[in-house]
């Protein structure tokens, strides 16, 4: 209706995007207040406030055992998190091709998503030990279902005509595949790699929370054990920091390439 | 026979086969018992322990716990989500927050929640509503982004008041996002209390389960942990079918 | 005796502040006779929608004054008055037979007198065999015959329709033209139809008004002359044809000078 564009025409753009910078700033300001303010109500018992625990944790990046345990959380979530991301992709390409199977399947998986999966953990440390190969299955635990679940939807969600003209130009299932498939699902997939690197992260941190003596959810917790409040405020700023910063990166990047193929 | 019949069909059939396989290679012996008990075993010392009345009390614990979290954070996701919603201001500073709000991993909190709050009940709620409210409040957003302009137009021409057009037209248009928020909401709730009472707690189903764990009771820990997996498959089964019924009438066929 | 105007639409202007400033309608002078059909036809974009809207009562005019059966409406929107709109308004959640009775909930009416109501509408559009249905299951036709029966339930007095037949093909929305003249004599409401279709208001109207490009005013009224018992068959008569070809002399001008704008 003409009258409707008429009014979505008025609302314009650069105050518009001045007064969210503004708001963006004054939220900001607002939520270091509140750290503040928690932290020096519970005189620094629960949480330790902002400015000392930036010191803290500056002090922090220069020691050797931060970047000890660093690695070591690195080292898991990478290895979980690059193995999710490429079974995930297989799974998921496979069942949204087979769609019978993955019709069985898929309620499985999103069952599976829904479950406590730490109540797990007693029985990976059961099979796997302590150590990093029980820690990489708690990432992979986390990770692979999300990422299976992305790309089943994204191929499912497909054009058929696409699949056809594949077919017709008689690629193999492996070139259909790389030339074809992924490119089309390519938001989606990166939509899951993106849920997936969160939740693989979460899975390691939980798991070294629970059973390490290292990484970075170790740290995290033995912290609170010690009473150091700055330690483990540190740690927990480095994580949401980290967490952020990729997540808003890969968010961009999904919005970049959209943008530019025009894949929607 | 439907697809859809079929699908369910075979599905029962892999998750049955999968059962009969493990308890096969846990009876032959081709996997350590101290590792993985059969499921026989799982399903007798659920009922065992759940007869003997010890875990009573951690039951009850645990779900008041998921229950008060759940109610807290659909009441105040759908408020925040409501009031967000009516100013475009505020919409554009919650929106990229909630974006990466699931990125980071809620749990992390919990060890300052704890010294914060104590070791009872007060930090697996407020761990439960930080994990499940901001779902909610997303579905509740894009609940009320989905009901279509033209039927605020309508309510205006049949003069309903405020209170009415809420009622009438705007609670049912948004309902099926609602709903799937309403899920969401349960099961992070359930995962974020139980996870909490695992790692840090002093009661709970968690914990006993953890502390079954850290005593070598492979055959407790089991029989409740198989408990906990199917309180969760069944709640969040039911909220799904649930959800697939809303959904179904308002679409073709 | 001069009869008081249904409606009257006087010095009627509707701006926008923005930024950007728009005027978007008028100044409008329009007064309806009783029971009257009248169409208006523009250009895209020229303010029909904002003509129905400020004369619905759901958007004020800037300035000038909109009066319905003698009584000025202030930014609300009075009894009497039904809407069909562009976009599909059944609601999703309720049957055929529970949309139709969605005006009635506050009526204060009792049930049995709502479902009879209801019977009488549903199947005055054709529509008894689906009243269990629900809108997902019905083609866009006959959810439009939905939210029109719904509107025809309330006994309006006023019945105004924002391109109601837009989203149908051409047969579809000849045979849904009789309907509202079935409807239009049943009800002996006043109609107005914006459309963009100029045969469809050649063929259906009483006097139809051609709105010039934004900021719209109505820059010629035209009589048609048919009588009161007509249909689509009308088509046939020479009349018509003068007709179309008159609105549309008028139309294409107002027509290319929207084009050059959005170009």
């Amino acid at each position: 209706m003409s009258d409707v564009s008429l009014e979505t025409a008025l609302s314009s753009g650069t105050s518009r995007r001045r007064i969210r910078a503004f708001d963006a700033a004054v939220m900001t300001v607002l939520m270091m207040a509140l750290w503040q303010a928690v932290g020096s109500w519970t005189k620094g018992v629960a949480v330790s406030p902002p400015l000392p625990t930036l010191f803290y944790l500056f002090g922090l990046l220069r020691t050797s055992m931060f970047w000890d345990h660093a690695a070591a959380t690195l080292t898991a979530f990478l290895m979980a998190f690059v193995l999710s991301a490429l079974i995930g992709l297989l799974l998921g390409l496979i069942f949204g091709l087979r769609r019978f199977a993955g019709e069985v399947a898929e309620p499985i998986l999103a069952g599976f998503y829904t479950i406590p999966k730490v109540t797990l953990y007693p029985v990976v440390l059961l099979i796997f030990g302590l150590g990093m190969s029980a820690k990489v299955a708690f990432g992979i635990m986390h990770g692979l279902v999300p990422m299976t679940l992305f790309t089943l939807g994204a191929v499912r969600n497909l054009p058929p005509v696409l699949i056809r003209t594949a077919r017709v130009l008689r690629l193999s299932p492996a070139r259909m595949m790389r030339w074809v498939l992924v490119p089309a699902c390519l938001p989606d997939i990166v939509n899951g790699l993106r849920i997936s690197f969160s939740l693989s992260l979460l899975g390691v941190l939980i798991g070294e929370m629970f059973s390490s003596q290292r990484g970075l959810g170790f740290l995290l917790v033995n912290g609170m054990a010690q009473n150091n409040v700055p330690l483990s405020t540190a740690v927990v700023t480095v994580i949401v920091v980290v967490a952020i910063a990729v997540n808003t990166l890969m968010l961009r990047i999904g919005r970049r390439r959209v943008a530019r193929t025009g894949n929607k | 026979m439907t697809r859809r019949r079929a699908a369910l069909f075979v599905r029962i059939a892999v998750l049955a086969g999968l059962v009969a396989l493990l308890e096969i290679c846990c009876r032959t012996g081709i996997i350590d018992p101290l590792t993985v008990i059969p499921p026989s075993e799982m399903v007798a010392s659920m009922v065992d322990h759940l007869g003997s009345g010890e875990f009573n009390e951690s039951i009850v614990n645990t779900f008041s716990t998921i229950i008060l979290a759940f109610a807290l954070a659909v009441g105040l996701g759908t408020l925040a989500g409501a009031l967000v919603h009516r100013s475009s201001r505020l919409r554009d500073v919650a929106d990229p927050l909630l974006a990466s709000y699931y990125s980071v991993p809620t749990f992390i909190f919990y060890p300052l929640l704890v010294a914060l709050l104590g070791l009872g009940k007060a930090p697996l709620v407020v761990l439960g509503v930080l994990s499940a409210a901001p779902a909610v409040m997303i579905s509740t957003l894009s609940g009320l982004d989905g009901v279509p302009p033209v039927l605020i137009k309508l309510a205006r021409i049949h003069r309903l008041s405020a209170a009415r057009t809420l009622w009438w037209i705007i609670l049912p248009a948004a309902l099926p996002r609602l709903f799937t928020g309403f899920k969401l909401a349960l099961s992070y709730a359930l995962i974020g209390v139980i996870a909490g009472e695992f790692i840090l707690s002093g009661t709970g189903l968690g914990y006993a389960i953890s502390f079954a764990y850290q005593s070598f009771d492979n055959r407790a820990m089991y029989g409740l942990m198989l408990f906990v997996l199917l309180v969760a498959i069944i709640a969040n089964g039911i909220l799904y079918v649930w959800e697939g019924r809303l959904a179904r009438r308002r679409s073709a066929g | 005796m001069t009869e008081q105007p249904h409606v009257a639409l006087n010095e009627v202007v509707r701006r926008y502040e923005g930024p950007p400033a728009v005027h978007a309608l008028g100044p409008i002078n329009l007064t309806m006779r009783r029971g009257e059909f009248f169409s208006v036809v523009g250009p895209s974009g020229c303010g029909k929608s904002t003509l129905l809207d400020v004369l619905c009562g759901l958007v004020r005019p800037t300035s000038g004054s909109v009066q319905f059966e003698g009584r000025e409406l202030h930014g609300e929107v009075p009894d009497g008055i039904g809407v069909v709109f562009q976009e599909d308004a059944s609601m999703p959640w309720l049957s055929v037979r529970q949309n139709v009775a969605f005006g009635l909930r506050t009526s204060g009416k009792s049930e049995k007198e709502i479902a009879e109501l209801v019977d009488h509408a549903v199947s005055f559009m054709g529509l008894s065999q689906f009243a269990d249905h629900y809108p997902a299951q019905l083609s866009g036709g006959m959810r439009q015959r939905v939210c029109i029966a719904r509107t025809l339930v309330l006994r309006p007095r006023l019945i105004l329709l924002d391109e109601p037949f837009g989203a149908l093909d051409q047969q579809t929305r000849l045979l849904m033209g009789d309907e509202l003249l079935r409807l239009w004599r049943e009800t002996g409401a006043t109609v107005l139809l914006i459309t963009h279709a100029l045969d469809e208001a050649a063929m259906l109207s009483d006097r139809v008004g051609v709105m010039s490009a934004r900021p719209g005013r109505f820059i010629d009224m035209v009589q048609t002359g048919w009588p009161r018992d007509r249909d689509s068959r009308i088509v046939s008569d020479p009349k018509f044809g003068a007709l179309t070809a008159r609105l549309w002399s008028c139309l294409r001008e107002e027509s290319l000078k929207t084009m050059g704008r959005a170009a």
